[in-house]
């Protein structure tokens, strides 16, 4: 159990940020993953990002960028179109994500898509497909759908994991501190809801100091600190 | 020829000084700034995103869209601000030179947007801005085979010099000035774009793509420090 604890510490003092066309790793054992390629016995970077080696598999995080969709993401959109069954909503994306209104689980009178949602409506909603036409958006589960209040944020879409924590350890930490309730979309866009403006504005702004000190490790600790400094 | 004298007094196969930094446009995707002694170029990465008219789209892979600008106060005569048929051409090239580098065949009916500002010219502009886009490129999160760097090699009279600045470029001794700016990409030296303005022999020719594939180490090198230090300004 302790050795395997110490691999893995290893293995995370060996994230490096590469650039693309640079050897990450060289030997015939390492297998390319996601944004690499394999020239002959070199494992070479394809874009640029945070390279890591985890059993023997070499992949490259991204650091900036587009949000990429995927299948599952949970986003945060503004309804930018009605059409005749369903809604155009903007996610950031290049291709079009499309709210059709079957997904939507309530009943719906097709003469007036408006009265659900209307243009410029912030809806939470979950990726349910992505195919060659665009993406297929979906609010049938619980906790999706139409925002009523609150505070909405852009952060960049490369930080939202360091948002989140691990299982979810950063995010809960600014909510226990705020009494706010978070919901982070995967595509960069924060939802903030609490009772007072003044919880609101102290959960954007430790949002916001995360996103600057998203490449410090140990970040929990720090961001811990922060509140209790801000507290006196 | 090492006592070759050059105007501002660099060896033969000396680069002005270079700075360059990364992620200097809050609002771009990606963004960059490259340097050779005074020329300063400033390259802005948007996208993919929808390309805008449609009819430009291809449905078959991603396009990529260079637009190369020098702002009316980047020389000392000011130049009218808005495209010229200069501005156009260096557009296009910067395109291509940069194009065998970015993998952008799954983004199809989509576009890559490159800006490309010259701030401050001193000659070679089209490759500082070359170098800027490639950096800016990859700091957008573009899938990539290579980084590609940019340099330009002269000819004073009988003389090949490397990164040649305005003094040179309208040198007028002996068989006066010739111009060749070259990219390559680093992992195998391929040339992805050559451009050559003025008289030259082929032998003299393949003898400046030599120098130029040495002088590109340097920039690569200097890039390569810049995408790994974003925010801060290295030079070399």
């Amino acid at each position: 159990m302790t050795e395997e604890i110490q691999i893995q510490t290893e293995e995370k003092a060996e994230r490096k940020i590469v650039i693309p066309g640079e050897v990450i790793v060289s030997g015939d054992e390492y297998l390319p993953g996601e944004g690499t390629e394999k020239q002959g016995k070199e494992i070479v970077a394809m874009r640029y990002g945070l390279a890591e080696e985890q059993n023997k598999l070499v992949r490259i995080i991204p650091l900036s960028g587009t949000y990429i969709p995927r299948r599952g993401n949970a986003v945060i959109g503004r309804v930018e179109e009605i059409t005749f069954n369903g809604w155009v909503i903007d996610i950031g994306t290049p291709e079009r994500s499309f709210l059709s209104l079957m997904e939507v689980p309530r009943f719906v009178n097709k003469d007036a898509l408006e009265e659900v949602m209307e243009v410029g409506d912030i809806v939470v909603a979950k990726i349910w497909s992505i195919n060659k036409r665009g993406i297929d958006l979906s609010i049938k589960m619980r906790g999706f759908g139409k925002i009523e209040e609150g505070l909405i944020l852009n952060v960049n879409p490369n930080k939202v994991p360091r948002i989140i924590g691990k299982e979810g350890s950063m995010i809960n930490l600014i909510k226990d501190n705020t009494g706010c309730d978070i919901t982070v979309g995967q595509n960069g866009v924060v939802w903030i809801q609490g009772d007072k403006i003044e919880d609101e504005l102290l959960a954007k702004k430790a949002i916001a100091f995360i996103e600057e000190k998203s490449f410090i490790s140990g970040l929990t600790e720090e961001v811990t600190k922060w509140f209790a400094e801000g507290k006196k | 020829m090492a006592e070759f004298k050059r105007p501002d007094g660099r060896k033969i196969d000396e680069i002005r000084p270079m700075k360059a930094k990364v992620g200097i446009v809050p609002n771009a995707d990606g963004s960059a700034m490259f340097q050779f002694g005074d020329t300063i170029a400033i390259a802005a990465v948007y996208g993919p995103k929808e390309l805008h008219p449609r009819n430009q789209r291809n449905m078959e892979k991603g396009t990529l869209r260079c637009t190369y600008n020098m702002i009316s106060f980047s020389v000392d005569d000011r130049i009218r601000p808005g495209p010229s048929r200069r501005s156009m051409e260096i557009s296009k090239i910067s395109e291509w030179a940069l194009e065998p580098a970015v993998m952008i065949k799954g983004y199809a009916g989509q576009v890559v947007d490159v800006h490309i500002q010259i701030i401050q010219a001193n000659a070679s502009t089209r490759c500082a801005g070359i170098n800027a886009a490639s950096m800016a490129l990859a700091h957008a999160g573009i899938p990539m085979k290579d980084m590609v760097s940019s340099i330009s090699i002269g000819k004073l009279d009988k003389q090949l010099v490397v990164d040649v600045n305005k003094k040179e470029e309208d040198w007028e001794e002996g068989e006066g000035a010739t111009d060749i700016a070259m990219s390559f990409t680093n992992r195998n030296s391929k040339l992805t774009h050559i451009q050559l303005d003025g008289h030259i022999t082929s032998k003299q020719l393949k003898e400046a793509v030599e120098l130029g594939k040495e002088a590109i180490k340097k920039v690569y090198e200097l890039q390569k420090k810049a995408l790994k230090n974003v925010g801060q300004e290295v030079s070399a």
